[in-house]
């Protein structure tokens, strides 16, 4: 799987699965950015069919809804969607 | 790699759907920002696939099996009566415009793909003197031996309908 870094202050393990095109994926992305937080993120639409299945699957395991974007930090707490206040809360910003 | 629309193709596309929406009932997210990015990621997709799937949903790039999503989506009418947008949030409701409401981040509507694969499966079949077609997106019912080419209601063309009754 491709991931892309997003260099930013430790506050764990932050990952995202993202669409390339998905409005409140970027929104997310940017919220973290101005949140000085350091993040991986995945569009998984920019993958190759087969990695592309691979990672969707992954993904509805964590997040049976399958909304994007998903967020997972520190391999606990999952988000679903554009949610600054439950990010915030997580992470404790 | 899709390529990058340019800026007066997004107006032009922004122009046309803007007419469009407000001439069938529907309105699109008043800001303006907002909604021309939305419409940049939908001729992104339009270059990709070949047609306008939803930006906030993976696409599987067979047009048989996205059908529901291409925008308008199955699932536009049902998320502005219950969230006031819909999923991606380009289309939204009546108060939202009136009353200038915040357009939020909502759950996914569209069921898995193993659901959705039973969908198709139990797809029902019409007992009339004519099939009964439904428009998957607005709902409109007519009874006729094929779907019309265009649904008169909200413009979508005829693969979108379904068998119904």
């Amino acid at each position: 799987m491709k991931t892309t870094k997003v260099k930013g202050e430790d506050y764990g393990r932050v990952f995202l699965y993202t669409l390339s095109t998905c409005i409140w994926c970027k929104k997310t992305k940017e919220f973290l950015k101005n949140s000085n937080v350091e993040f991986e993120y995945c569009d998984v639409d920019l993958l190759d069919e087969k990695d592309q299945e691979l990672t969707e699957r992954e993904m509805r395991e964590l997040n049976p809804g399958g909304g994007f974007p998903t967020i997972i930090i520190n391999n606990n707490d999952i988000i679903s969607g554009y949610q600054p206040e439950k990010i915030s809360d997580v992470l404790g910003l | 790699m899709a390529k990058s629309p340019s800026d007066s193709e997004i107006n032009e596309a922004f122009e046309k759907l803007s007419k469009d929406a407000e001439k069938s009932g529907y309105h699109l997210n008043p800001d303006s920002g907002f909604t021309k990015d939305l419409i940049r990621s939908l001729l992104v997709n339009q270059d990709r696939y070949g047609y306008q799937a939803c930006p906030c949903r993976l696409a599987a790039g067979k047009k048989a099996e996205d059908l529901d999503i291409i925008c308008p989506c199955n699932y536009r009418d049902a998320d502005v009566v219950e969230f006031n947008a819909c999923y991606c949030g380009l289309y939204v409701s009546d108060k939202v415009v009136k009353n200038k409401l915040p357009v939020k981040s909502i759950p996914e509507r569209r069921p898995a793909p193993e659901q959705r694969k039973n969908q198709n499966e139990n797809a029902k079949t019409a007992q009339f003197a004519y099939p009964i077609w439904r428009c998957q997106v607005c709902g409109y019912l007519c009874a006729r031996e094929k779907a019309p080419d265009l649904c008169p209601i909200c413009k979508v063309s005829s693969e979108r309908f379904e068998l119904f009754g």
